[in-house]
């Protein structure tokens, strides 16, 4: 039992699986249920509805992963984040980044991670990053960052001074979920730190400073309305902890890394691959976030996603690193695709920034 | 190929199979049950509860199945699920021992 809780705060990486290498976890999703023929592949479902070859429409979103490096080890992590992960963004491909943030056509910013307050240029990259005055410039921080440690303690603030959307996983409103998915005492401290960020005006009625929380399922289950589920967070955060936030997002947990892990040794995979087919929403494929997103990995190189950069598969275009950005020619590109695809296009669709197609 | 169970999990994902040998009833069916969950006076998440507790009084594996997922995917917690079912557990019990007034009723006339 002991051996098992210690297995389940290392990452994948650390614990030398299978589906640490990013081959295995795209064989387990293309064999079995979806060579049999029992379930169509996402390619066969998306000629369906004449969407094939999947293309990008205008980019929209830049989004940045600094580092894999993380204070938390998720169950679902789609990252295999944690404390044990050493792939952080060098100053060096920050400012190769930094010159296409500056150029792009894109209207919003998103530095993901890991924790991305952990990379140690951070503050720095963010200092500078948001002098290029982008639209909306977001950082997905996982809130305990925010009490890890005396060093991170003023992060409220420093948001605040650069006008940053902090948007906040929170699986649920009850501690028991939120510690099983997220790990022991990760509730507690994700209500301080949501109350500290209220306290300097985050997510408060009518403030500008702009606090969205990210809801996933903590399980092998689809995310429900999201509309209802946000009403239920507010009212419940309001009660309980006189919380405050602006909009819940509501993603599908995509069946790679950590979580594919889980649907496995749970037994739960074909079931929930069958979920995810059953509940294929062509609208939602209009609205897919690769379709309007580039996703940039800690060490420059260009994905469609930040699920695609897990998988390692790269963009299908000659430009695929940071350094030879052309956003032209990459437009130009075939989105690529495998099965955990399906986890976007379930019901009313499911991106970084929510439903898609509601 | 018949399963040699008299219940098998995988048929509740071929429940809309009963349209192919009545279209016409088995459509009517789908349409009213949609219609019966949407928001209304009561909340869905009032009715997927309500459904739970009915899905046990009816001793359903299929509806258990289905509405402890909806219940997940809608937060509903395992506390409130519990209570659900003791709601429909209570009933049951109750229409049981309520029967008892009848049987005393009879005992009482037949005896002198």
């Amino acid at each position: 039992m002991l051996k098992e809780k210690k297995k389940k705060q290392q990452s994948l990486h650390k614990r030398h699986s299978d589906l640490a290498i990013a081959n295995k976890q795209l064989e387990k999703l293309s064999n079995g249920i979806f060579a049999n023929g029992e379930l169509p592949t996402f390619s066969q479902k998306i000629k369906e509805t004449d969407q094939f070859p999947l293309r990008p429409k205008k980019l929209e979103i830049l989004q940045i992963n600094v580092g894999y490096m993380c204070n938390q080890v998720c169950e679902h992590c789609h990252v295999d984040a944690g404390p044990d992960r050493k792939e952080i963004m060098t100053r060096e491909t920050m400012e190769q980044c930094l010159k296409v943030i500056r150029n792009t056509g894109a209207h919003t910013l998103d530095l993901t991670g890991g924790a991305p307050e952990m990379n140690p240029d951070f503050r720095w990259f963010v200092d500078e990053a948001s002098k290029a005055g982008i639209q909306d410039f977001i950082v997905r921080s996982n809130l305990t960052i925010i009490r890890a440690n005396k060093k991170y303690y003023d992060l409220p603030e420093f948001f605040k001074s650069h006008n940053v959307h902090v948007v906040s996983s929170m699986p649920h409103w009850t501690r028991g979920k939120t510690d099983k998915q997220r790990g022991e005492g990760v509730f507690d401290q994700s209500i301080k730190a949501l109350q500290e960020l209220n306290a300097v005006g985050y997510g408060m009625p009518d403030s500008n400073l702009r606090l969205d929380l990210v809801y996933n399922p903590s399980g092998a289950f689809l995310p429900g309305d999201q509309a209802s589920m946000e009403k239920d967070f507010k009212k419940a955060l309001l009660e309980d902890f006189g919380i405050h936030f602006h909009n819940l997002f509501a993603i599908t947990n995509l069946p790679i890394s950590r979580f594919l892990d889980y649907l496995i040794a749970s037994e739960n995979y074909e079931d929930y691959m069958y979920q995810l087919v059953e509940a294929y929403n062509p609208a939602a494929v209009k609205n897919v976030m690769c379709r309007n997103t580039i996703s940039v990995s800690w060490d420059g190189y260009l994905y469609d996603c930040d699920f695609n950069q897990m998988l390692e598969l790269k963009v299908a275009s000659k430009i695929q690193h940071i350094s030879e950005y052309n956003e032209d020619i990459l437009n130009d590109r075939k989105i690529v695709i495998s099965q955990h695809c399906y986890g976007c296009t379930a019901g009313a669709g499911s991106s970084c920034q929510g439903a898609t197609a509601t | 190929m018949a399963s040699q169970n008299y219940y098998d999990p995988a048929d509740l994902k071929r429940f809309g199979n009963i349209t192919e040998w009545s279209k016409e009833l088995g459509e009517k069916f789908f349409e009213y049950y949609g219609k019966v969950f949407e928001e209304g006076a009561l909340s869905a998440r009032e009715k997927s509860l309500i459904a739970l507790a009915v899905a046990h009084t009816e001793m359903c594996p299929y509806c258990i199945d289905a509405y402890s997922k909806d219940g997940l995917q809608r937060g509903i917690t395992k506390e409130e699920m519990m209570e659900a079912v003791h709601v429909g557990a209570a009933i049951k019990s109750g229409a049981s021992l309520v029967h008892g007034v009848q049987m005393m009723n009879k005992v009482n006339k037949l005896e002198m």
